[in-house]
């Protein structure tokens, strides 16, 4: 029963919570409207057949949102630094990079996570041979880069979803 | 200017303005980039400066005018830090991927050939594709 | 005092919004190629989100929240579906 009418619980809360925020209030109207609505879309949302997963360790997925945050207000004065002075020299180049992770979701937050990062961009991934390609903006040491993104993020990300 | 403005304290005036600054300060600096990094690769890096933090700090700045404006928590705005977190990251990498794809069918020898390829023409994990920034290659002509 | 220094910072931030929607809207019309473009109307979207809501902070009004917002959204679709066209030819398979 409870399986059937919340299937995806997060998405259900998250759905309600848009909700309230759209309509800026927290009258039991409101409430009610907004529950009704997700638990009908998040029922809806079964028919996409979404692979289920759910985050093992909650504590390390924060403490990675935290780094995650740190480093984008890093690579924002790196990024800014290097277009606002002319004579900056760098380099930039793509990168080989094989992946160990399988979580679909796992791969997915860590495309988002190198995308969001100014400077580094996830261009590809083939999922027959476990690679993905980056493309960095200022590369300056290749081996460098893999070693970053495997231990800073994958190997992480790996604990929190297997 | 306006009378809005002048109804809000003055610690959160100063927070507001100078987190807009910053933001729209971002902004542009992204959209300078955008004018002037010289390959469409480099190109994509910059507007990630809006979107990140400066719509970031943006934001930021009117949940904090708003609150302290009309006394009580505003906080939609996450809405719309949600939806840029979200959605950035998907147009970028379907653009890199469209422009990678263009670039392989006209044979651009700069950019990689695909991955499952790559081994094929003998190419070695973690090997890399690098290009010098033109001024550079520039030089070495003239050193040459 | 501080006013003054707020509604300053908000004309100041509008003249860098509104050059960084010129820059954006160079690489739309003379772009090199059409991925330059897709990438700056991307950019352009952004950035009128962004000056929306400074508007929204000038005049102290809500409503230019839900424009913030819709603009936000439409840029992601028509990014998003200009993106797919680049790579297929076609939007809808």
């Amino acid at each position: 029963m409870l399986r059937r009418w919340l299937p995806f619980p997060l998405l259900t809360a998250a759905l309600i919570l848009t909700w309230l925020l759209l309509n800026e209030s927290l009258s039991p109207g409101a409430i009610l409207l907004g529950t009704l609505l997700a638990l009908i879309v998040s029922r809806l949302v079964v028919r996409f057949e979404i692979p289920r997963s759910r985050i093992i360790r909650p504590i390390s997925a924060l403490k990675l949102a935290c780094n995650v945050l740190v480093e984008i207000v890093r690579s924002n004065n790196a990024v800014a630094r290097i277009i606002l002075m002319p004579n900056k020299r760098y380099r930039s180049g793509f990168v080989l990079i094989p992946l160990d992770m399988r979580n679909p979701y796992g791969l997915t937050l860590l495309a988002c996570i190198i995308t969001a990062t100014p400077g580094t961009l996830w261009v590809e991934f083939d999922s027959k041979e476990h690679a993905m390609l980056l493309h960095v903006l200022d590369l300056i040491d290749e081996d460098e880069w893999r070693r970053i993104i495997k231990e800073r993020y994958e190997k992480r990300l790996m604990e929190i979803f297997e | 200017m306006s009378i809005p403005v002048l109804n809000v304290p003055g610690w959160a005036a100063g927070v507001t303005a100078v987190l807009l600054l910053l933001g729209s300060g971002l902004a542009f600096t992204g959209c300078l980039g955008l004018l002037r990094l010289s390959r469409f690769y480099d190109r994509m890096h910059a507007p990630t400066l809006g979107t990140t933090l400066g719509i970031g700090s943006v934001l930021i700045a009117s949940m904090l005018f708003f609150s302290v404006l009309q006394a009580r928590p505003v906080l939609h705005e996450i809405l719309i830090a949600i939806l840029m977190v979200v959605t950035t990251p998907i147009t970028l990498t379907l653009l890199a991927r469209a422009a990678l794809y263009r670039d392989r069918s006209e044979d651009d020898p700069d950019v990689p050939p695909m991955i499952g390829k790559q081994r094929m023409h003998s190419l070695q994990e973690g090997e890399v594709f690098v290009q010098e920034e033109e001024q550079d290659r520039g030089q070495a002509l003239l050193d040459e | 005092m501080m006013a003054t220094f707020l509604s300053w910072s908000i004309m100041i931030s509008q003249i860098l919004l509104a050059l960084a929607m010129a820059c954006a809207s160079y690489r739309v019309l003379w772009g090199p190629r059409a991925q330059d473009r897709v990438l700056a109307l991307d950019t352009l979207y952004v950035n009128a989100s962004i000056l929306l809501l400074t508007f929204g902070i000038r005049t102290g009004s809500n409503l230019y929240f839900d424009a913030a917002l819709i603009i936000a959204l439409l840029g992601f679709v028509s990014t998003a579906a200009l993106a797919k066209f680049l790579m297929r030819g076609e939007v809808i398979e």
